[in-house]
């Protein structure tokens, strides 16, 4: 079988935990990472940036017919969140009976895809309602 | 060397499934429930397995307590239903919490009691200061063949515990074991779905092991049912708990904190650690609480636990097993079957 393993495997600190860029020259915050700001250019100063995952729903919708790798979860949702740094990101709604724009999210880790029954399994983030647990505060998050 | 319990993470997925809808479909009486003590299960997501409950329950515990997860020297991940044969859930889970690389790994299996066999393990690193803190987890995603007795408990959950030898919220003063060859409870290499001894998996299996582990701690450590404020029993229903605790001099006020499988089910290998989580959520400095998991197969290892004053500094900093218990989502036995991938295409 082929497998994509090493195409996901340079993607894992991206997936799993939201590894950005961030540029102090001009304090714009990247997702997904570049080596380049495109702001600065040149003058770039780029560092590794962890986001913290906490967003809002810019829009949303639902999926009924899918790929083959997720027609077993149809319907579902997708979503363009607005990270809190800025970047804006398509994402999976999950545990959500009812999306809406401008809802308040935070990562969850799920699994994104499988190679079939015998390939590997792509782990990643994805996106829950942030008022399942009111308590959860943004700051603590942030820790997470 | 003072060793034990430095954070405490859990996890539950967020749908259930009444025990009643699945005893509709399967023509059983509604008073299964009853006759289990159990009402409800969690039921995971279609896209949650051990690996991703195990990583949510592992960030909960570090953000509890705000510990670097680059002093973690050892990943142990129980479970029977780690995602792949070859390939360790711990080193998914490490990069998910962002430790360093400099750590060792092991998938655990050992039924049920996989999760506390990982504890003892990190526990034996830590006190011997071979590393600074380990992570033990107990994660599940358990199988019940269709209309089979396990489908109406087998539930999914995970708890995890970093060990270690400062800033404990519990310390841990004593362990022991006791391992058989028992064949009470199964699994094949490739086979989906468990097989089972059905009433063996009780008297010499569940009730001798627990019994002669809880037994053997206490006569080692000189210490009786009432000096303990709780006891966590493994919870594969909501009646074994109750009667090996009542057999072994525990009352129902000791184990009722950490009695989750009525509302959640049997988690497997989560199944006592989110018992114990259950109990540190409530527990006040200097309570003691006695612990005993078993695993078919069969073994069970019965813990001293003496919960500390930081106890009340991390408690609140992440969602209580309560928590998660009250956040639950009902599916009928339709969607159920599709969330537990029981359905062909």
């Amino acid at each position: 079988m082929t497998t994509n393993a090493p195409r996901f495997w340079r993607c894992i600190p991206q997936r799993y935990n939201l590894i950005g860029t961030h540029c102090r020259s001009c304090g714009e915050y990247i997702f997904p990472p570049r080596n380049l700001c495109p702001t600065c250019r040149r003058v770039a100063e780029l560092e590794e940036y962890r986001f913290k995952g906490t967003g809002t729903v810019i829009t949303h919708t639902t999926i009924y017919n899918a790929t083959e790798d997720f027609e077993r979860q149809t319907p579902y949702d997708l979503a363009i969140i607005q990270l809190d740094e800025g970047p804006r990101v398509t994402g999976q709604i999950v545990s959500c009976p009812e999306v809406k724009i401008g809802m308040r999210v935070r990562p969850v880790f799920r699994i994104l895809g499988k190679e079939g029954d015998r390939g590997i399994i792509y782990y990643g983030t994805k996106f829950a309602p942030l008022a399942d647990f009111s308590y959860e505060s943004e700051k603590s998050l942030s820790k997470k | 060397m003072v060793s034990g319990i430095v954070s405490y993470g859990v996890y539950i997925p967020n749908y259930r499934i009444r025990l009643q809808e699945i005893a509709r479909v399967w023509g059983e009486g509604e008073d299964i429930s009853e006759s289990l003590q159990v009402f409800e299960k969690s039921v995971p997501d279609m896209d949650e397995d051990a690996v991703t409950i195990a990583v949510e329950a592992a960030r909960t515990a570090l953000m509890r307590a705000d510990l670097d997860p680059c002093r973690i020297g050892a990943i142990y991940v129980g479970s029977e239903s780690h995602p792949y044969a070859v390939k360790p859930t711990g080193t998914i889970v490490g990069e998910a919490i962002c430790t360093s690389s400099d750590f060792t790994a092991a998938d655990f299996e050992f039924a049920c009691k996989a999760g506390t066999a990982a504890i003892q393990a990190c526990l034996g690193l830590v006190s011997s200061n071979l590393i600074d803190l380990g992570l033990a987890i107990g994660s599940d995603v358990s199988q019940g063949a269709p209309g089979d007795m396990l489908e109406y408990t087998a539930a999914a959950g995970g708890a995890a515990f970093v060990i270690g030898r400062d800033n404990l919220v519990a310390e841990i003063e004593g362990f022991f074991s006791f391992t058989t060859d028992t064949p009470d409870f199964w699994r094949r290499e490739g086979m989906p779905y468990p097989e089972h001894g059905g009433r063996f998996t009780g008297e010499p299996a569940y009730f001798k092991h627990i019994i002669s582990a809880a037994r053997g701690l206490m006569e080692r450590l000189g210490t009786d049912p009432e000096d303990y404020d709780y006891a966590v029993f493994h919870q594969p229903n909501g009646k074994f708990p109750m009667r090996v605790a009542t057999k072994l001099g525990f009352s129902r006020e000791q184990i009722e904190p950490g009695l989750v499988v009525p509302f959640i089910g049997n988690t497997y290998s989560g199944s006592c650690l989110i018992g114990l989580a259950a109990t540190l959520d409530v527990a006040k400095p200097g309570e003691k609480i006695f612990v005993t998991s078993f695993g078919s197969g069969a073994g069970s290892d019965a813990f001293s636990i003496t919960v500390k004053h930081r106890i009340e500094d991390i408690r609140c900093r992440a969602p209580s097993v309560r928590d998660y218990i009250a956040n639950g989502r009902y599916l009928d036995y339709a969607m159920y079957a599709k969330h537990k991938n029981k359905l062909r295409l």
